[in-house]
C-alpha cells in the first residue's frame, strides 16, 4: 500500500469516527434522523447546504467536463448563481408551511399541499428515480479516486465497493448529524485542495492564465467558447435553466432547507452561496491545464484528468491528500444522497401506501434500506459508460419535473389540481426516460424545426411536455364551483 | 422593497440571453476566455444585487418573522 492510499483510508476512517461520535446521546426518532431536529444554525446550514453542492460532481466531474468539453463545462458555474436568487423567494414559503405543517420531508409537502396521499408517493417515486444517477456518480467519483491513487493495484471495481460500504456503515449509525461534521471538515479541505491545484497547475505549466488559455486556444481553436453545435450556446441556454429549475428539488436539497432554524438564512445564503461558486474557477484551471498535459483522454476517461495530471505532477503523499479531499466530496453528499433515498422508500412511499405502519417500523425500514439502496447504485456503477456530468444531467432532467408542480403550490389560488400535477409529472418522467433511453431529441421528433433545436437539453423538452400536461389536465379536472382558496401560501 | 427585487432579474438575463452575444475568447479577461469572465461578472454582480435587495426587504429587518408578502 502506497502513502497516498494510507493517507487517503485514514480520512475515511477519521470521517466515520466523525460519524458516530456526532451521534452519541441522542435519541434517534425519524425527524431526528433526516432533519436533525430543526435545530441547525445558520453555519452549520451553511455548510450543510454548500457541502451537497461541492460533490465529486464538482471536483473531478467539473474538471473532467472543462478537459473534455471546454466551454460547456461553464454552465456548471452559471446554474449555482440563478438557482441561488430563485432560493430567496423559494425557500422561505417551503421551510414556513413544512414547519407549520411538521414536515419531514418533500413528498409529504406535495401530499399535504394537494391533499393526496398519491401524489406524494408519484413525487417520492420520482425523487427516488432522481436520486440513482447522483449516488451513482458518487460511487463512480470514489472507484476513481482511491484506483487511480492506488497506481493501479486496486482495480475501479474494488474501490466501488469499498467506497460504498463506508457511506453506508456511517449513514445507518448517525444520519444527518455525521454529514454535517463531517461536511465542515470536507468543506475546509476542498477549498484548500482546489485552489492550490488551481492556482499551481497553470502557473507550473504555462506560467500563466493567459498563457494557458493562448496556448489552448492555440492547439484547439473554438475549445473555449461554445460551438456551432453540440454543446451551443442553446444547450448552455437550455442546460442552465433546467439546472437552476431543479436545483432546489432534489428530496435532500428540499431536506436540508428543513433544518434551517429561521428563513432569513435562505435569504442570507442567497447573498453568499453565489461566490461560493466562483472556487468552481479554480476546479476548471485544472481540467484546462490537463488538456495539454495528460492529452488523449477520451469518453467517460475524462473524468480523471485532475487525478492523472496530479500524479504526474505530485509525490504520491499529496496524491493522498489530493484523493483524501475528493473521497470526503463523495462521501458527504453521498450519505445526504442515500438517508433521503431510504427515507423516501419508507416514509413516503412504503408508509403511505401501509398508513398504519408505527413510526418505529418506519425508522428501522429506512435504515435496512441503506445497503440496499448502496447496493442498487453499485449495481448501476458498475455498468459505467456515462461520464460524471451526464449522470448529473440525468438526474436533473428527473427531478426538474417537480417544478411546476411546486410553484403553483406555492401560489395564493394554486391553479393545478392533484390530476394536473401527477399527470404532468408522470409525463415528464416518461419522458425523460424514453429520451435517454433512445437518444431521441425534439429534432428527431419535429424535422421541421431548424437544426439548432436539436441541442435544446432533453430534460427542458420534457419540462415543457409536463407544464402543457399539467395546465390541459388541471383544466378539464378543475371543480365545477369556484376553487376553494389555498391557506396560507 | 418591491420595485428593487426586480433587479434579480437582470442576473438571470445576462446569463441566459447575454451569454448568446458573448461567445467570444478573446479578449481575455483577467486572464479568462471573454464568454467565461462574462458568466464570472454576473455571479458576483448577481450576489450584489442580492445583497441590496436583502438589504431593503422589510422581511428580514424585524427579529422575528417577517411580514407576509
Amino acid at each position: 500500500m502506497n502513502s497516498a492510499l494510507v493517507i487517503i483510508f485514514l480520512v475515511a476512517a477519521f470521517s466515520l469516527v466523525l460519524g458516530l461520535v456526532a451521534r452519541r446521546g441522542r435519541p434517534m426518532t425519524l425527524e431526528q434522523w433526516t432533519v436533525g431536529g430543526r435545530g441547525f444554525g445558520g453555519i452549520i446550514v451553511f455548510l450543510l447546504t454548500a457541502g451537497e453542492i461541492y460533490t465529486t460532481f464538482t471536483f473531478l466531474g467539473g474538471s473532467g467536463y472543462a478537459y473534455g468539453k471546454g466551454a460547456a463545462a461553464y454552465y456548471i458555474l452559471a446554474y449555482g448563481s440563478i438557482a441561488y436568487i430563485l432560493s430567496y423567494w423559494l425557500l422561505p414559503p417551503i421551510w414556513r408551511y413544512a414547519k407549520q405543517e411538521s414536515l419531514v420531508s418533500q413528498s409529504h409537502f406535495f401530499a399535504r399541499k394537494y391533499d393526496s396521499p398519491m401524489l406524494g408517493v408519484i413525487v417520492a417515486v420520482g425523487g427516488v428515480i432522481a436520486l440513482v444517477p447522483y449516488l451513482v456518480l458518487q460511487f463512480k467519483g470514489l472507484g476513481i479516486i482511491v484506483s487511480v491513487a492506488s497506481y493501479g493495484s486496486i482495480s475501479p471495481t474494488i474501490a466501488i465497493w469499498i467506497g460504498a460500504a463506508i457511506v453506508a456503515i456511517y449513514v445507518m449509525v448517525s444520519g444527518v448529524r455525521g454529514s454535517a461534521w463531517n461536511a465542515a471538515v470536507k468543506d475546509f479541505m476542498i477549498l484548500a485542495v482546489v485552489i492550490f491545484l488551481g492556482v499551481y497547475f497553470p502557473l507550473h505549466y504555462y506560467g500563466g492564465y493567459s498563457e494557458m488559455f493562448r496556448a489552448i486556444d492555440a492547439a484547439k481553436p473554438g475549445f473555449l467558447a461554445f460551438k456551432p453545435k453540440g454543446e451551443s450556446v442553446l444547450w448552455f441556454q437550455s442546460t442552465v435553466l433546467l439546472t437552476a429549475l431543479g436545483f432546489y428539488m432534489w428530496p435532500h436539497s428540499f431536506g436540508a432547507a428543513f433544518t434551517a432554524k429561521d428563513e432569513r438564512a435562505f435569504r442570507r445564503n442567497a447573498i453568499i452561496l453565489p461566490l461560493y461558486q466562483l472556487i468552481l474557477l479554480f476546479v476548471f484551471f485544472c481540467g484546462f491545464a490537463a488538456i495539454l498535459k495528460v492529452p488523449g483522454l477520451t469518453g467517460p476517461e475524462i473524468d480523471l484528468s485532475l487525478l492523472r495530471l496530479s500524479i504526474d505532477t505530485f509525490d504520491p503523499w499529496f496524491v493522498g491528500v489530493i484523493g483524501a479531499a475528493g473521497v470526503l466530496t463523495a462521501l458527504v453528499p453521498g450519505s445526504m444522497i442515500l438517508i433521503s433515498a431510504a427515507t423516501l422508500v419508507a416514509n413516503d412511499i412504503f408508509r403511505a401506501l401501509r398508513p398504519q405502519t408505527s413510526e418505529t417500523t418506519v425508522t428501522w425500514t429506512a435504515r435496512a434500506l441503506v445497503p440496499v439502496v448502496a447496493l442498487v447504485a453499485v449495481y448501476f456503477t458498475l455498468q459505467g459508460g456515462q461520464t460524471i456530468v451526464n449522470l448529473l444531467l440525468i438526474g436533473y432532467a428527473f427531478v426538474t419535473q417537480l417544478f411546476p408542480g411546486l410553484v403553483c403550490s406555492l401560489m395564493r389560488n394554486n391553479p393545478a389540481t392533484k390530476y394536473g400535477v401527477g399527470a404532468g409529472v408522470l409525463v415528464g418522467l416518461a419522458a425523460v426516460v424514453a429520451m435517454t433511453l433512445t437518444g431521441i431529441t425534439l429534432k428527431s421528433l419535429m424535422p421541421f424545426l431548424p437544426v439548432e433545436m436539436g441541442d435544446i437539453n432533453v430534460g427542458l423538452v420534457a419540462l415543457v411536455l409536463n407544464a402543457i400536461v399539467t395546465i390541459v389536465v388541471s383544466l378539464a379536472t378543475r371543480p365545477a364551483a369556484a376553487p376553494a382558496p389555498m391557506r396560507s401560501a | 422593497m418591491a420595485s428593487i427585487k426586480w433587479l434579480a432579474v437582470l442576473p438571470c438575463l445576462g446569463i441566459l440571453v447575454g451569454t448568446a452575444f458573448v461567445n467570444t475568447v478573446e479578449p481575455l479577461i483577467f486572464g479568462m476566455p471573454f464568454v467565461l469572465a462574462w458568466n464570472v461578472g454576473w455571479v458576483v454582480v448577481g450576489a450584489l444585487i442580492m445583497a441590496v435587495i436583502y438589504a431593503n426587504d422589510p422581511a428580514n429587518a424585524k427579529s422575528d418573522e417577517g411580514p407576509r408578502r
